[in-house]
């Protein structure tokens, strides 16, 4: 008897430790990968960082702006197609569609979502490379604003359902057409979430490089155009990584660092917009 | 229109007060609403069986029933609201000043018959852009700011929100928010204003301010209330209707049908036996 109760005891005290140690884990890899990337990069976030094209071979400094100014472009555009796409899906989802025909759209979206990126990838070069025979800042958006579209639609829906059914009633019984009531209640009433929606959705996609890498390209000089091959952070971070030399790398880890920190900050503040609440109280 | 619709008003029982029914007896009544046989589905499901009865202009009609008999239904047909339920389907002929108001715009329909719902429901805005929210979005032609300070006047709201019109309509108590939601569907003038259960949710207090609203606002139009409270019906109701599982038992002037039911199961039901 008790030797079994010492036993049960061991396997309490192991498995805590185990969850413990899991948890832990879990958690640290955040901090590793933050501390590394403050380590080894740190020293090379500069001024010029941000401001310079890439230096020759050989040359110390030079800096990045040229993948900075591309990202933010290519960001952009993806913003432009994913948004409107992923939010107006998402008011007619909620707002119109049959029960059959959501779920059919709302399964197709998940499913879309997990598509590998490096396959949305292919799929954008092929409709947006191939036919015009070279890469192009457009054809990179288009491949991050397909990747935008199910995560808005998603969530979205998910925020615009949420709102209360007797404030649609409230509106409609003042004589407040559906679209009125949509525009002028239930949007407003869900905008906090919804925003937070995009800026998640923007936090993913600012990162994502398989989708990049045959579509934008890079490009070691600033983007002659939207329909020339652009220079952004993370195919910028994908190839410093893997040349011989050892200042790139450095530049490759304080481009991670830049990047992370623009995903952490977007990622505090959506945290930060959907902390205040849902505007419609839920009684 | 047919005899069966008119509430039974006899010389006898006068159907509120004395003043009342000095002038009820003299002028005949005029029905601003008139239901005739309503048959009511949800699905395959028949809720509402061969309703007939008529709402009495700057009148209040209360309409009683236990719980689940067809009254908030009646009601929300009386502004179409029930077709925003999948599945619903309604029978019958029900007139707005002599028009049929299945066959009419449902948006106009409803600025005219106005509804108040049994939770207050204010929008996430200010409790000034909530009551300006009917005029704006109808396109009003008196000035915003006026027609709100009437509204909240008429809804006896004035007074305790005037210093704070741009605060949360969300930071008032329930019964402020369900006056508000009162100034806001009287906003756009309706000539009639349906009422679901309007204090179900609120302390005795602020339902004895909607009570005494309801009995101000009859003679600016015509009110129609659901209420599962008969002492409610009572105090402030002209001509009650009670339901009894989709079916319309008896519709007298309120006193008749609270004093002289001619029907056994409306006596059951006033006289606590059910429901």
């Amino acid at each position: 008897m008790n030797r079994r109760l010492r036993w049960r005891k061991f396997v309490s005290a192991f498995m805590l430790s185990l969850t413990g140690v899991c948890a832990v884990v879990a958690v640290s890899v955040l901090f590793l990968i933050l501390s590394y990337l403050v380590f080894h990069g740190g020293t090379s976030v500069s001024w010029s960082f941000f401001t310079k094209l890439p230096a020759p071979v050989g040359e110390a400094g030079g800096g990045m702006a040229n993948a900075i100014v591309g990202s933010a472009k290519l960001l952009l555009l993806a913003m432009l197609i994913g948004v409107p796409v992923g939010f107006f899906g998402a008011i007619y989802l909620a707002e119109f569609s049959g029960s059959a025909t959501a779920f059919v759209v709302r399964y197709a979206a998940d499913l879309l979502n997990g598509v590998p990126s490096i396959v949305m990838g292919i799929f954008a070069y092929s409709l947006a490379v191939l036919p015009f025979k070279h890469f192009s800042t457009f054809a990179g958006g288009f491949a991050l604003g397909l990747m935008m579209i199910p995560i808005t639609l998603r969530s979205t829906e998910e925020f615009l359902r949420s709102v209360p059914a007797s404030l649609r009633e409230g509106a409609m019984a003042l004589g407040a057409s559906k679209w009125k009531t949509i525009a002028t209640v239930i949007v407003p009433s869900a905008y906090r979430g919804i925003l937070t929606t995009i800026l998640l959705a923007f936090a993913r996609i600012a990162g994502e490089t398989a989708p990049l890498l045959f579509t934008a390209l890079g490009n070691r000089f600033w983007s002659s155009g939207w329909s020339q091959p652009t220079a952004s952070l993370p195919v910028a971070i994908y190839n410093y990584a893997i040349s011989p030399y050892e200042d790139w790398h450095r530049q490759a880890w304080a481009a991670g660092l830049v990047l992370l920190g623009l995903i952490l900050v977007i990622n505090i503040v959506a945290r930060g917009v959907l902390a205040r609440g849902i505007s419609v109280s839920r009684s | 229109m047919h005899a069966s619709v008119r509430p039974a008003v006899s010389v006898n029982l006068p159907p509120s007060g004395t003043n009342a029914a000095a002038r009820e007896s003299e002028a005949a009544l005029s029905m601003r609403m008139t239901i005739s046989k309503v048959n009511f589905f949800y699905g395959s499901k028949q809720t509402l069986f061969d309703i007939s009865m008529g709402i009495a202009t700057n009148k209040v009609t209360a309409l009683i029933g236990p719980s689940g008999c067809g009254k908030s239904t009646l009601l929300r047909t009386l502004n179409r609201m029930h077709e925003t339920v999948r599945g619903a389907r309604l029978e019958g002929e029900i007139l707005l000043d002599g028009k049929n108001i299945l066959g009419q715009d449902v948006t106009s329909l409803r600025r005219r018959v106005g509804m108040v719902f049994q939770r207050p429901n204010p929008f996430p805005k200010s409790i000034f852009d909530n009551v300006a929210y009917g005029p704006r979005i109808n396109g009003s032609k008196t000035p915003i700011a006026e027609c709100v300070e009437k509204s909240l006047r008429r809804a006896a709201l004035w007074d305790e929100v005037k210093d704070q019109l741009h605060k949360s309509a969300y930071e008032l108590s329930g019964g402020q928010q369900q006056r508000l939601c009162i100034a806001r569907a009287l906003a756009v003038d309706p000539e009639v204003l349906l009422l679901d259960e309007p204090c179900s949710a609120l302390d005795p207090i602020s339902t004895a301010k909607i009570e005494e609203l309801l009995v101000q606002l009859r003679d600016l139009c015509t009110i129609v209330t659901v209420t599962h409270n008969m002492q409610q019906a009572a105090r402030v109701s002209d001509f009650t209707a009670f339901l009894l599982i989709g079916q319309l038992i008896e519709f007298s002037p309120t006193p008749q049908l609270f004093t002289m039911p001619s029907d056994p199961r409306t006596e059951a039901y006033i006289t606590g036996r059910f429901g």
